[in-house]
């Protein structure tokens, strides 16, 4: 009797650490600063700053290196509209990004259209194929959109190496270069900040996306389908808007990529391109928006680092997407406490 | 060839075509019907499985079997219970803990695995073709012009005599209306004393098997295996699962035949050559899923997930 007493106390006396250890509650403190609206505002005035002054004292190398995550920011919170706030599963994301790369490629190579302009049109491609693959699947199971997409991805990478506009196998190759105000851009640090400007954007129509009407409609969905319906939302409706803003992100990033690159062919939309991208929001936390941005730099970041695993680069990425479903599935950055959901605190 | 001819010959090769799909639909349909859970590792369950046979094979060569049917037979054998059994570890291991969290996060593990078991193929195959080598010969019938090998015949007849074998297996054993009973209602079962855990990682078993056995004869129609087949034909499975109706056994069956004879015939038809018959496959999965999601044998479906 009395051991068990000690026993009891004992797990109370360690979960009473486990609540206070010390690294737990520098987090916590640091949650509690970051509250602070000045302290953030200095935060991320002075993270916007350093990022803006990189360019003029790194080499080439890390430049690129840099572009390329911006660029997978925007993609990653693309998807995370997708699969992080409307809980859909997407497979076949890389073919939006596919959609505005060949539109800018084929409308500058072909028509010899200003680049800036064809970006609606890039927007409006986006949200045609958003409609033309939601409109089908939307309504039914949701395992069902996982693998239409994947489909669809497919598709459209089939469509681009058969179809003579798209240049078959070898792609679109020698798109000039855009420029603005009498500038042409082309070197990496333009492009860098290019992109820097273009991941902003994105993080801040995705906070104002999760804030508003339609993104507290999308976690409400994304909790209990039926709540939902029976609150007053029109479910596909409000799904189909998630696709094609979701789609409107990658094609953007799409054609920024075409006119850094200047050339792109198929196989810049592999099925494993959009794995990543997947990987990488569920890396970071699906539908929190830092956790997302933390998944797009850990994405580019650690294949730079480990050059040397090559080939068991996807292999680990399986395990990793296998072990954080299994026991971390709210991802490395998960939502603070305080956060609501239809399951209590996460 | 005359019309006629090409038409016969057309049907030979999409009943072929179509087996394949059809035994790689029936372990889709089946594991959906019982966990609905779409098992993207399926697709490369049969890629492992055309591997693992050839290993077999190449060992089998050497001894008394030799590498004609006797070995191929043996070796699809072993390879379906080694598979099988594969199939059943990757339940247990994968699927079992999240068998109450969310779907989303059931479909990303599915993908997880789906990427473990190719690259790790990758890897030993260093992402080459490797050559299916068997000692069959070349002998068919011919009637007119239109040429059937002994192969083509046979694997035909075997891939429908497994089916015929799963659907006895479905509807004549107490295993059977175990998984039946469970597709319908999981609580339920529990509480009636079947034993879930088991008929569960039976299904996988079984499903896995016959992708498994899918893959073998794949490997000795097409003569060559790589780490990545099992992506296209996953999604035509798929599409074959879906126009039967998904979680019905014989739909299954049907929808794979089905699409192997749209799919053959499809890339007869002009400006539709064989390089977008795969586009073509894909675009019949979204035109089904928009006029008759349910399939040909599904019946309405009142439950939403």
């Amino acid at each position: 009797m009395k051991e068990n007493q000690v026993d009891i106390q004992t797990a109370a006396a360690q979960t009473a650490t486990k609540q206070k250890n010390p690294l737990v509650q520098l987090i916590d403190r640091l949650y509690e600063l970051f509250d602070n609206k000045k302290i953030r505002f200095i935060v991320l005035a002075a993270a916007v700053a350093v990022l803006l002054y990189l360019p003029m004292r790194t080499s080439m190398y890390f430049m690129e290196v840099m572009t390329n995550v911006w660029f997978y920011v925007v993609m990653c919170l693309g998807l995370n509209i997708i699969v992080g706030f409307a809980g859909l599963l997407s497979l076949g994301y890389a073919a939006f990004f596919a959609v505005g790369a060949y539109t800018t490629g084929i409308l500058i190579l072909h028509y010899g259209v200003n680049f800036w302009l064809t970006l609606p049109v890039s927007v409006l491609m986006a949200v045609i194929a958003g409609l033309a693959i939601g409109t089908p699947t939307l309504k039914l199971r949701s395992d069902y959109l996982a693998i239409v997409t994947l489909g669809f991805g497919e598709m459209t990478r089939l469509a681009a190496r058969n179809l003579e506009i798209t240049g078959r196998a070898t792609g679109l190759v020698g798109i000039s270069r855009p420029s603005i105000f009498g500038m042409t851009l082309y070197k990496i640090n333009h492009f860098y900040y290019a992109f820097l400007l273009l991941a902003i954007l994105a993080i801040f129509v995705s906070y104002r996306l999760q804030d508003s009407r339609i993104g507290r409609a999308w976690k409400c969905i994304r909790e209990d389908e039926d709540a939902a319906e029976a609150m007053g939302i029109n479910v596909v409706a409000i799904r189909l808007f998630a696709f094609v803003i979701g789609s409107v992100f990658g094609a953007l990033a799409g054609s920024f990529m075409a006119v850094k690159m200047t050339a792109i062919s198929p196989d810049s939309f592999l099925f494993t391109q959009s794995v990543m991208i997947l990987l990488a929001v569920v890396l970071g936390g699906m539908g929190k928006i830092p956790g997302v941005i933390l998944g797009a730099f850990a994405m580019v970041i650690f294949p730079e680092i480990f050059r040397g695993i090559g080939q068991y680069r996807m292999l680990i990425f399986g395990l990793l997407l296998l072990v954080l479903m299994i026991y971390r599935p709210q991802g490395l950055w998960p939502e603070r406490s305080g956060g609501y959901s239809a399951k209590g605190k996460i | 060839m005359s019309l006629q001819e090409i038409v016969v010959q057309q049907i030979v090769n999409g009943l072929l075509l179509g087996s394949f799909y059809g035994l790689v639909a029936l372990g889709y349909s089946m594991v959906y019907g019982i966990v609905k859970l779409l098992n993207f590792a399926h697709a490369d369950v049969y890629m492992v499985g055309g591997f693992c046979s050839l290993t077999l094979l190449t060992f089998f060569g050497k001894t008394f079997l030799g590498n004609g049917w006797a070995g191929i037979v043996v070796s699809m054998l072993i390879t379906m219970i080694v598979v099988g059994l594969l199939g059943v570890i990757i339940e247990r291991v994968a699927y079992k803990p999240l068998r109450n969290a969310p779907r989303l996060s059931l479909l990303i593990t599915a993908l997880g695995v789906s990427m473990i078991l190719y690259n790790s193929v990758m890897v030993i195959t260093g992402g080459e073709y490797r050559a299916y080598k068997t000692g069959l010969g070349f002998q068919g019938i011919s009637i007119g012009s239109i040429f059937i090998t002994h192969t083509q015949a046979i694997l035909i007849v075997a891939a429908i005599a497994l089916m015929l074998v799963l659907h006895l297996f479905i509807t004549r054993t107490m295993y059977g209306k175990a998984m039946r009973a469970i597709s319908m209602d999981l609580d339920c079962c529990r509480l009636m004393g079947v034993n879930c855990n088991k008929i569960i990682a039976l299904t996988f078993f079984v499903g896995t098997a016959l992708a498994a056995s899918a893959g073998t004869m794949a490997g000795v129609y097409y003569g060559s295996l790589h780490f990545f087949m099992g992506f296209v034909i996953g999604i035509k499975a798929f599409t074959s699962a879906v126009i039967g109706g998904i979680g019905i056994i014989p739909g299954a069956m049907l929808g794979g035949l089905l699409l192997g004879l749209l799919e053959s015939f499809g890339t007869q038809i002009p400006f539709i050559g064989s390089e977008w018959k795969d586009v073509f496959s894909f675009s019949i999965l979204i035109i089904i899923l928009i006029f008759k999601p349910t399939g040909l044998l599904g019946k309405k479906e009142s439950e939403r997930m």
